[in-house]
This record gives structure tokens, C-alpha cells and sequence, in this order.
């Protein structure tokens, strides 16, 4: 039914009183903040957002039409412009006086564009002239000056995550100035030119604010260009391109999104993807700029997924709170009402909604038939471990011809990004242990990402049930282990015991031994303990596992007392007896546990031996040959006696 | 009658064989008194006689003998004296089975020769009849020289295994006896066992056989964990995409690395591989450029791969899609197949599929360019990865011990005694009195099944080790001076710390 919607709006909208003649409509990016002003605020100001939950609603004069109206972070001061010239404030503090105060811009001639609140008292006022950046003092109810600049504003655009300010300069508007600030200082970082298709003659503005959106992707900060297609140039469809903004060093023109279509846009960005509206069509696009397309030049990207319009969407006609069952009707998607905020913000203000936009990676998965493809697409996202999960576990069940490959490219995949989170953790760990240098505080705790699916999610999710299919074949299910144990390897991940466990679990249940023979031949099973313990409990079944399990034993050279179990209770103890003391044991063992066994082989010979040899080791370490009470071997010494006779005991050289 | 190849012998010192035995449990005291006088001599290698099948309820009436005689060798003998020679071994197998009916005889031994008896399927019965060594000495005045026959000289373990080994090799390509019969009576049985055995037969060199054909082992190729799953990888997609391949195996430079037929099978396959087929497509490699001998290039430049069995080149309209049929799991499920062996450089991969599908050029063009590609980059990666291992391990620390291992348990098999395995030749590097030694000294652990070890102090400076532990047979031949029977244990400790450090083999 919702197939192949892979976008939808928020469930829960904040909702607000819909735009209106008396009752003007006010975002604020910054907080996420709606504010309806009814009647200039005489009649109130109610503030909604980002949650819907905490609104705040108050009264002010109304001493005109408001123009922007913006909190400070954390809702500290309330900032209302008014007039061309000045900006008016409230506190909000608590215990502070509930007065407004009033501020003009300080440049002759200039009208103030807008402003944007920097911190919870620092704000930039953005005229036709330049910038000026205050600090606001509550208590004194005045502003203090940091510092201006003074530069020709076209318009400007604040992205309040970075708090990074873009103007509009220049007679055409396409040389943007970016400027950051950060704990009372403001610097001015490189200008760049965006580049446009053609210049007008003569000059006047051509780029628009509305082609122009500021967002972080993937941690960077980029300035987004929507490059409109003109009949001119060529007949590819319109562009998005993507300009990487740094903070020292120049900006440069980093991706370009293919648009293949004509129209008008709006930009939004989603768990780092950049989601492109498309008005006439109703439908929207998604790049990644991330996914390296294989036909076409770096940094050039095609849509990741075919066109599709945002998951329908139904309004009850009562409200908000209206229960179910009441009548909703259809919202209208892609309304040319809509407003189109950054990052991810689609507002409808005469409905009186605003939605946060969402990815759906559910119906990507059918949409993307490269399942290579797919897996890169779904690691980059962040709500993605179940998907990718649910993706491992289709393939596998799919049983289509040619999938083996197909399994393994999506393995590596996985195990890269495994991989290099382990690194990581590995580096983390050394520097922490590395004691408190002067680098230790450089080192934060890698952050796991949905995206590192480790082993033991394989096992739950994928192939614990995987391996319990009855209908595929176990030839099937161990190219499939044997694939994932080889991509495990294949990025110097140690292997979890338990994926060996399937694997001779598998074999065992098809009688393949001679197959588990060769996998341990070649340590393609790494050693282990437990391992070894579920090799020696088939050897009913197969004798050789016997050898293969000693084998082990004796590689982890931390099994030697194992290796004495086993020997012992195969009646060995010769060969035990020996084997301990090739590794230098002897002079430890326990000599009643090694008469016990050689009493049970009914062997008098062989008991005579054991024997001799703990009376020579006693004599070499106590100057006696006989034992110690501690040894609880008298049982022994009297069946030697009653069997070889007393004289035969070995006896104290007379000195 | 048989072309018997003159081997000039060696002078021994003295009449040496100074034994010394150190045994774990039992002592034991080998004599292996040997004479040799210095006169022009004239040593006779071991060889066959005759070779024979029969099976006594095909004929059991009298005058009806023949019709027991299934396949004789030579086929030129009296067809008298086969009846008799075929009813003289039907006499001493029924007559020694008095002693022991669930062991019949497995070899009778006569001054001159040696027969030795296998019954692989009930009531078909195949004897082998070996002229024992033998040495030539002129004698003065005139006289006909005197022959001295060698009796003691061959393993019946050897020659036992070799019989085996011919039967294994017959039901390989042709399958059981007792189908053949079922399927077109005596007649049929008769043609298969003409066919194969009149060639196999003289590709036995009896006078090569020795303690490896006794193994029947299975070298493998030494290979780090990681190039080995990439190889496992690659016959599971192979198989995956080529479904009609049933079993795989992998070889590189003749050794094993994957088998997914089950030992046994492999083990003659094997067998096969690495002494008949091999062998015959390594000349025409190593024939220069332009000598006839070498393979047409198909001009393929992508890949080194080609077919060993089945069509010699792709491109050749006229082509033949066909492949030898192999028989395998003969105990249950009785599997006939196709055997496509394809090779890309040192890579050789086996492909079989059910004999029922009929393989056609599609299939084969589908195979070649699925493989084609990946097996040569394979095996250029496991070369490299070869290579470096190799220098990891440090240059060649093996010359100088000469040894040859077996684990029953996979049949793995190593010797640096053998240079070359072939079907013509098996060099090996000792004297064959030393060969004779290992031999002994396997047929005495044959017959206890505990753990042991013997040391035995051959002519001039050899020593002679054998170590048994487990499943696993050692031997190891030392040659050095004046060396003690302590300083010898102690070189096969260090022997074994270098080279068996991840088995585990009790010293």
C-alpha cells in the first residue's frame, strides 16, 4: 500500500492558527519556532515548536506591523522588527523587567533586511549596507557594539547550525560573502562567485534568494545552487549545484545534482541527502552525494531513486486533537502554499502546519534493484541497522542464480564499515590506556553508528534463522558462511567463534566431515578451545576429529592440561606422561591421576613404568623416592607392592 | 619377452648394516644382512609377470574353465597354462581360507616370483604376478651364468597396494565389475577389462613402487588461510552459477587445496591427475614456441584458461564436447559424471557433472568464460601469496633432511625423497635400499597399532627414523658422519619443531 513512498511528512505536525489577514505567520530556523502574531500581538503571540509541546503565548503592544519577530536561543530575548530602521526587545528572562526596548541600525540611510540571533544574547542586525553584530544587555536594556562591517547586501541567508551568515553582493547578487561567528567575534570567511549561466546586460540581480539554501551534509558545510535550466545553454534539465564552504580556505564548487527536468524547486535536506521538490510534478528526487555513479564524471550525481511524491497525507477536518474515525480529507502535497525550510522543514502556513520530513528506507529497498548500490545508500543513513538486516536476510532467502557474488559485495560492504569503526574503538582504547597526555583529550569515544552491523548482529538477525531454512539447500547456507567468515578475514576481523560453530554445525548435520576436514586442514576455523571441545565430542561420529581436535590443542599451547585430559582418557598415558613432559610439566603433575589411569588399563607393565617414573621424579625433587601423603597414591603404592612385591620399591641409595 | 633394463650396482663397504634400534615399548632388533662382492654383476629390477582377473563362479564346471578367465595378461600364454595359473591361485586361496576364512592369502611367495591376490569385488578375484629382483653374476669357464633371485628384495605392502591401485583406477573410469556384468553380461566385462588394463598395464613400473604407493596419500598445496577462502569462494560461485557442476576440485602446481568428492574418490582421482593427465599437458607447456607439440593459443588474451579434457580449442568448429566418465560414491549412490579438468597457469580445477546432461558447446564456451577470468587472476594471487609466505619462512630450511610424511586421517602426504611423481618415472633422491628400509619399517607399524618410533642405522652414514604417533607416519633418512643415535633423535625433535609445529606429534 505505502510502497515505493520513501518520503513522508512528520505524523505528529506542530500545528499553529493558519495564516490569515489578522494573524501574520513568523518562522524562526534558528529555534524551529512558529509564531503566530495576531493582530500585531495585541491580541497575542502564540510561540509553537519545535516539538509542539511547549508553546508559549503572550501578549505585546501593537505598535505596528511586524516584520520578523525571533527569540534568542533559549528563548531569553524576544527581538521584533518593526520599522526599516529599528528592532525592538523583550526580555524574557525571569525577574527581569517585562519592558521593551528599542534599537536603531547604527549606518545613516540604511534599512535594517533582517536579523538572526547568534546566541542568547548576541545578534546581528543584516542591513542593505553591511552588518552590524550587538550583544544585548538586558538588564541595561541597551545594545553593545562588537563589530560591523559595512559591504552592499542583496539579501542574506543564516544558517543558524554553523551560525554561519551568507550575503548577496554585487550588482548581479552571485558573489556570496559568508561570515561566521562564534562566542562574540564575527569573521569574515572567503567569498566566492556562484557561477551562472548567463550575465544579463545590462546588469542587474539575477541570483535569487530562493535559488540559494545553506546546510551541513555529512558534517560539511555547503551552499546549495539551483541552477535553473536556460534554453541557451543545453537541454540536460535543471542542476543543483553544491558548493563546500569552508572555514578557512576557499570555496569550491564540489557536486552537481542532475535534475533532468525543468520547473520549479524547493531543497531539503534529510539525513544527509539532499531531497529536491519538484512543484509541477508533484514528485520529489533524492541525491546522495555520497554514491559514486559509475558512468559519470566525479561528483556528478543522478537521482538515487526514480521520482516519487511524498507518502499522501490526510488532515481530520476538526483539528488536531480530533479522534480517529473522524472525517479527514487529503492534504494537498507540493501546495504552491508551502514554504521550504532548511534542514528538513516543510511548513504549510494557511493549513497551519509544519512537518518535519522524513526518509522512509523501508521502500528504498525494492526500489534499488544494485543491491551493491542499495547497501551504500542504506549505510550512509541513520536509522538503517534494521533495514540493512532485513535486506541481508531477503537476498539470502531469494535464492536467485548468480547471488553468491551479490552476497559477498554486500558483505564487504558491511565489514568495511565494521572495520573501520573497530579501528577506531582500537585507536581510542590505545590512546586512553596511553595514559593522560597532552592528546588525550583529542580522542573522543568513537561514536557507533547504526551502520556497523558487527557479527553478533548477523548471527541474530540473519543467520541464526538463515541456517534453519529448511528449504535451501546447505550447500547454499555454507557458501553463504564461507563467504562472510572471507570477507570477516578479508578485512582482519577475527572471526566470532560461534560462526565456526554453524559452520560444523551444518556440516555435521549433512555428513559433509571430509569438507570440515579440509576447512581445518587450512585454519580456515581458527583455533580456539571450544572449539576444539565440539571437535573431540564428534569424534563418535568421526574418528579423525580426534586428531584434528589435539591438533588444536596443541596450536593454542595454552591447552596442555586438555591435551593430558584427552590423552588420559584414551587410555594414552604413556604418551601423556610424555607429552608433559616434552612441555616441562612433569614436575608438577599430579602422579595419582596418572597411576589411576594406568591401573585402569590392566596393564601391570605399563603401571610399573608410571610408577618407577613418579618414584624417580619424587627422589630428584625430595632426595625420596616416595611419595607424599599429600599425593593420596598410598592405594597405589600397595597394589604395586602386592604386584611386584615390596624389594621391588625403589629404594634409598645407602650413603 | 620383457625388456628388463641393466642398473649398475653399488659397491658396498664391508658387509655393514649395523642396526640400533630405540623403541618406546618394545624393543626390536631388524636384520637385513646383505652381500655384495665386486665382480660384474648384473641386477634385474622387479617385474610383472602376468596379470590376471578371473572370477571362479563364471566357470565352475569342469571343461568350462576359461569361461572364468575374464582378462589375462599376457594374452599370448597357452590357453592351457592360463587355466592352470588361474586354478592354482583359486587353489591356494580356497586352500588357505581353511585358516583364516575372513583373511584369505593376499600374496604367495615362490623363489623366482611373487602373486599377489585381491579380491575387490565378491568372487572377482585379480593376481599379479611380480618376478622377484634378481642378480646376474657371470661365472668363470665358460659357464652359463648363475642367477641368484632376491626373494627377501620386495614389500608385499607395496605390490599389494599397486594391485589395488590398479582395480581403484579401473573402477574409476569404468565403474564396478559386477555392473559391467549386470548391464552386458561377460562379454561387456571382457571389453572393458580388454580395454583398460591392455593400456593401463604398461604404465606400471613396478620397479619404482615404494612406500608411496602404499600411502596412496594426497599432497597438499600449503596456502595461507585467506587465499584459501578466497578459492572455496570461487568453486561455490562457480557452482552456484554453473549449477549443473556437481563436485569440485581444486589443484595447484599437482597438489590439492579443495576436494569436494569424498576422500576416497579423490584419492585415485588424484591419482590420476597428477601421474597420467598432468604429466601428459606439461611437455607440450614446456615445448618452445615453436614446436609442434605446443597448444594453438586461442587468442584469448584475457585469460591463461583452457580445457585439459574435452574440447583442445573452443574456436574449433569441429570440436568435440566430449569428457572421460568418471564413477564415484561406487558404496551408495553409484555416480557417473563428466570430468572437465581446466587449467589456467598452475590452477587446475576439476568440474564434474552428472554423466546424464549432455555437455555441449554453450556450455562449455559459458564455462570458459566464467572461469576463464577469475582462475587466472586466482592463480597469479596464490603464486604471489606463495611467494611470500615462502620468503617469510625463510629460504629453504628443507634440504637437508630428507623425509616423507602421511596422515592417515586426510591421506596428506609430503616427501622431499620423491623429485618427480609421474607416471614413467618416480625419481626419488636415496638408494632403494634405503626405500626398502622405509618399507619395512611401515609394515611393523602396521601390525601394532601403538604409538612408536624405530631408528635404524643403514649403510655407510645413513640413519633411518620412523616415528608413528597417532594416524600419522614420519620417516625421516639422515645422512651424516659419525652422528650418535642421541644426536640423531635429537635432529628429527628439531625436524619435527620446525616443520610439523602445528600437529600434534608426540616425541
Amino acid at each position: 500500500m505505502s510502497e515505493g513512498y520513501y518520503l513522508e511528512l512528520s505524523e505528529n505536525p506542530v500545528q499553529f492558527e493558519n495564516a490569515s489577514s489578522v494573524n501574520n505567520v513568523f518562522f524562526d530556523e534558528a529555534n524551529k519556532q512558529v509564531f503566530a502574531v495576531r493582530s500585531g500581538g495585541a491580541t497575542g503571540v502564540v510561540v509553537k515548536g519545535p516539538e509542539d509541546k511547549n508553546s508559549i503565548a503572550f501578549r505585546m503592544d501593537d505598535k505596528g506591523e511586524v516584520k520578523c519577530i525571533k527569540f534568542s536561543l533559549g528563548n531569553k530575548i524576544l527581538a521584533v522588527q518593526r520599522t526599516p530602521k529599528t528592532v525592538d526587545f523583550i526580555n524574557f528572562i525571569p525577574d527581569f523587567p517585562h519592558l521593551e526596548f528599542s534599537h536603531e541600525c547604527k549606518t545613516k540611510n540604511s534599512s535594517v533586511l533582517g536579523f538572526c540571533w547568534t546566541s542568547w544574547n548576541e545578534i546581528v542586525f543584516i542591513t542593505d549596507q553591511g552588518i552590524e553584530f550587538y550583544q544585548v544587555l538586558p538588564e541595561k536594556r541597551t545594545l553593545k557594539i562588537l563589530k560591523s562591517q559595512s559591504i552592499n547586501v542583496n539579501w542574506y541567508i543564516y544558517c543558524p547550525e554553523t551560525a554561519v551568515l551568507v550575503l548577496s553582493t554585487t550588482v548581479q547578487g552571485n558573489v556570496l560573502q559568508p561570515f561566521a561567528f562564534k562566542n562574540g567575534t564575527m569573521s569574515k570567511m572567503t567569498k566566492f562567485e556562484i557561477e551562472l549561466p548567463v550575465a544579463p546586460k545590462p546588469a542587474k540581480i539575477i541570483l535569487s534568494e530562493r535559488d540559494i539554501a545553506v546546510a551541513t551534509i555529512y558534517g560539511q558545510l555547503y551552499v546549495m545552487h539551483l541552477k535553473h535550466h536556460t534554453r541557451s545553454t543545453n537541454n540536460s534539465g535543471a542542476e543543483v549545484v553544491l558548493y563546500h564552504l569552508l572555514r578557512e580556505g576557499s570555496c569550491k564548487k564540489a557536486h552537481v545534482l542532475k535534475l533532468n527536468t525543468s520547473g520549479k524547486f524547493a531543497l531539503n535536506v534529510v539525513d544527509n541527502l539532499v531531497v529536491v521538490h519538484h512543484q509541477s510534478s508533484r514528485t520529489s528526487l533524492i541525491f546522495d552525494i555520497k554514491l559514486k555513479e559509475p558512468d559519470c564524471p566525479v561528483n556528478i550525481h543522478q537521482p538515487v531513486l526514480p521520482a516519487q511524491s511524498i507518502h499522501p497525507y490526510k488532515i481530520s477536518v476538526t483539528g488536531p486533537v480530533a479522534a480517529t474515525g473522524q472525517a479527514s480529507v487529503p492534504c494537498e502535497l507540493y501546495s504552491s502554499t508551502w514554504s521550504v525550510f532548511q534542514p528538513d522543514i516543510i511548513i504549510s502556513a494557511s493549513e497551519g502546519y509544519l512537518w518535519y520530513l522524513h526518509v522512509k528506507l523501508h521502500p528504498t529497498v525494492n526500489l534499488l534493484q544494485d543491491k551493491g548500490k542499495l547497501m551504500d545508500f542504506l549505510l550512509h543513513r541513520s536509522d538503517c541497522k534494521m533495514v540493512i538486516l532485513s535486506v541481508c536476510s531477503q537476498m539470502l532467502v531469494g535464492g536467485e542464480k548468480g547471488n553468491l557474488p551479490v552476497v559477498a559485495t554486500v558483505f564487504d560492504k558491511l565489514n568495511q564499515v565494521y572495520k573501520e569503526y573497530l579501528e577506531a574503538e582500537q585507536a581510542y582504547t590505545l590512546a586512553v590506556e596511553s595514559g593522560p597526555s597532552r592528546f588525550s583529550n583529542s580522542y573522543k569515544r568513537p561514536i557507533r553508528s547504526q551502520a556497523v552491523i558487527d557479527q553478533s548482529d548477523m548471527y541474530t538477525h540473519v543467520f541464526s534463522a538463515f541456517t534453519e531454512k529448511k528449504d535451501v539447500s546447505h550447500k547454499f547456507i555454507i557458501a553463504v558462511l564461507m563467504e562472510y567468515i572471507r570477507s570477516l578475514n578479508q578485512f582482519q576481523i577475527t572471526v566470532q567463534h560461534y560462526f565456526y560453530e554453524l559452520v560444523i554445525k551444518t556440516l555435521v548435520q549433512h555428513n559433509l566431515f571430509y569438507m570440515l576436514h579440509q576447512f581445518l586442514q587450512y585454519h580456515v576455523l581458527s583455533d580456539s578451545k571450544p572449539l576444539a571441545c565440539l571437535l573431540l565430542s564428534l569424534e563418535s561420529t568421526y574418528p579423525p576429529a580426534h586428531q584434528l581436535s589435539l591438533d588444536m590443542l596443541k596450536r593454542l599451547s595454552t591447552a596442555n592440561d586438555e591435551i593430558v585430559e584427552v590423552l588420559l582418557s584414551k587410555q594414552q598415558v604413556l604418551g601423556a606422561l610424555r607429552f608433559v613432559r616434552s612441555v616441562g610439566g612433569h614436575d608438577n603433575v599430579s602422579a595419582r591421576k596418572f597411576l589411576d589411569a594406568a591401573r585402569q588399563t590392566n596393564d601391570t607393565m605399563l603401571f610399573y613404568t608410571i610408577f618407577r617414573f613418579f618414584e624417580q621424579r619424587n627422589f630428584r625433587l625430595r632426595g625420596n623416592p616416595a611419595f607424599n601423603p599429600g599425593e593420596h597414591c598410598e592405594e597405589h603404592v600397595t597394589y604395586f607392592k602386592e604386584v611386584f612385591g615390596e624389594q621391588t620399591l625403589m629404594k634409598l641409595p645407602v650413603v | 619377452m620383457f625388456l628388463i633394463k641393466g642398473m649398475p650396482i653399488r659397491l658396498l663397504q664391508g658387509r655393514t648394516n649395523e642396526l640400533q634400534t630405540h623403541s618406546n615399548a618394545d624393543d626390536q632388533v631388524l636384520t637385513d644382512p646383505r652381500m655384495a662382492s665386486g665382480m660384474q654383476e648384473k641386477q634385474y629390477t622387479p617385474s610383472l609377470l602376468s596379470f590376471f582377473i578371473y572370477n571362479p563362479k563364471f566357470g565352475p564346471r569342469e571343461g568350462e574353465e576359461e569361461k572364468k578367465i575374464l582378462f589375462y595378461h599376457p594374452c599370448d600364454v597357452e590357453k592351457n597354462e592360463k587355466i592352470r595359473n588361474v586354478g592354482l591361485c583359486e587353489a591356494i586361496v580356497q586352500f588357505t581360507r581353511t585358516f583364516c576364512p575372513t583373511k584369505p592369502a593376499k600374496s604367495l611367495h615362490t623363489q623366482k616370483n611373487r602373486q599377489f591376490f585381491h579380491e575387490p569385488e565378491g568372487n572377482f578375484w585379480m593376481v599379479m604376478v611380480v618376478r622377484n629382483p634378481m642378480v646376474e653374476k657371470p661365472s668363470k669357464d665358460g659357464k652359463p651364468p648363475t642367477i641368484e633371485y632376491q626373494e627377501e628384495e620386495i614389500l608385499d605392502t607395496v605390490y599389494g597396494a599397486v594391485l589395488q591401485q590398479c582395480y581403484s583406477m579401473y573402477k574409476l573410469f569404468n565403474g564396478t565389475f559386477i555392473r559391467a556384468f549386470e548391464a552386458g553380461g561377460v562379454e561387456l566385462l571382457t571389453q572393458k577389462l580388454e580395454k583398460f588394463f591392455y593400456r593401463y598395464i604398461q604404465t606400471l613400473h613396478l620397479q619404482s613402487c615404494d612406500l608411496l604407493d602404499v600411502f596412496g596419500g594426497i599432497s597438499f598445496f600449503p596456502l595461507d588461510k585467506m587465499t584459501y577462502l578466497k578459492i572455496q569462494c570461487f568453486v561455490n560461485r562457480v557452482e552456484e552459477s554453473l549449477n549443473l557442476v556437481k563436485y569440485t576440485a581444486f589443484l595447484y602446481n599437482d597438489q590439492l587445496i579443495w576436494s569436494g568428492l569424498e576422500q576416497d574418490d579423490m584419492r585415485i582421482l588424484y591419482k590420476y591427475l597428477t601421474t597420467s593427465l598432468f604429466p601428459r599437458h606439461t611437455e607440450p607447456e614446456l615445448a618452445g614456441r615453436d614446436s609442434p607439440l605446443r597448444p594453438e593459443v586461442t587468442g584469448n588474451l584475457l585469460h591463461y584458461g583452457r580445457f585439459l579434457t574435452g574440447p583442445a580449442n573452443l574456436k574449433d568448429p569441429d570440436a568435440k564436447f566430449r569428457f572421460p566418465r568418471i564413477f564415484v560414491n561406487t558404496e551408495d549412490n553409484y555416480e557417473e559424471l563428466h570430468l572437465i579438468v581446466y587449467k589456467a597457469m598452475s590452477a587446475a580445477v576439476c568440474f564434474m557433472v552428472n554423466a546424464s546432461v549432455e555437455l555441449t558447446r554453450e556450455f562449455c564456451e559459458q564455462l570458459d568464460a566464467l572461469v576463464g577470468p577469475q582462475l587466472t587472476l586466482l592463480a597469479s594471487d596464490i603464486c604471489e601469496q606463495y611467494n611470500i609466505n615462502k620468503r617469510i619462512s625463510g629460504p629453504e630450511k628443507e634440504p637437508q633432511f630428507k623425509f616423507i610424511y602421511f596422515n592417515h586421517m586426510n591421506l596428506a602426504e609430503k616427501s622431499t625423497i620423491h623429485m618427480r611423481k609421474t607416471a614413467s618415472v618416480s625419481l626419488t633422491s636415496v638408494h632403494p635400499d634405503l626405500m626398502k628400509i622405509l618399507g619395512d619399517i611401515n609394515s611393523d607399524f602396521a601390525r601394532v597399532d601403538a604409538d612408536e618410533e624405530i631408528i635404524v642405522k643403514a649403510m655407510t652414514d645413513y640413519w633411518v627414523v620412523g616415528k608413528k604417533s597417532d594416524q600419522r607416519e614420519l620417516y625421516v633418512i639422515l645422512n651424516q658422519k659419525n652422528a650418535n643415535l642421541i644426536e640423531v633423535n635429537e635432529e628429527v625433535k628439531r625436524l619435527c619443531a620446525t616443520q610439523f609445529n602445528n600437529i600434534f606429534f608426540l616425541d
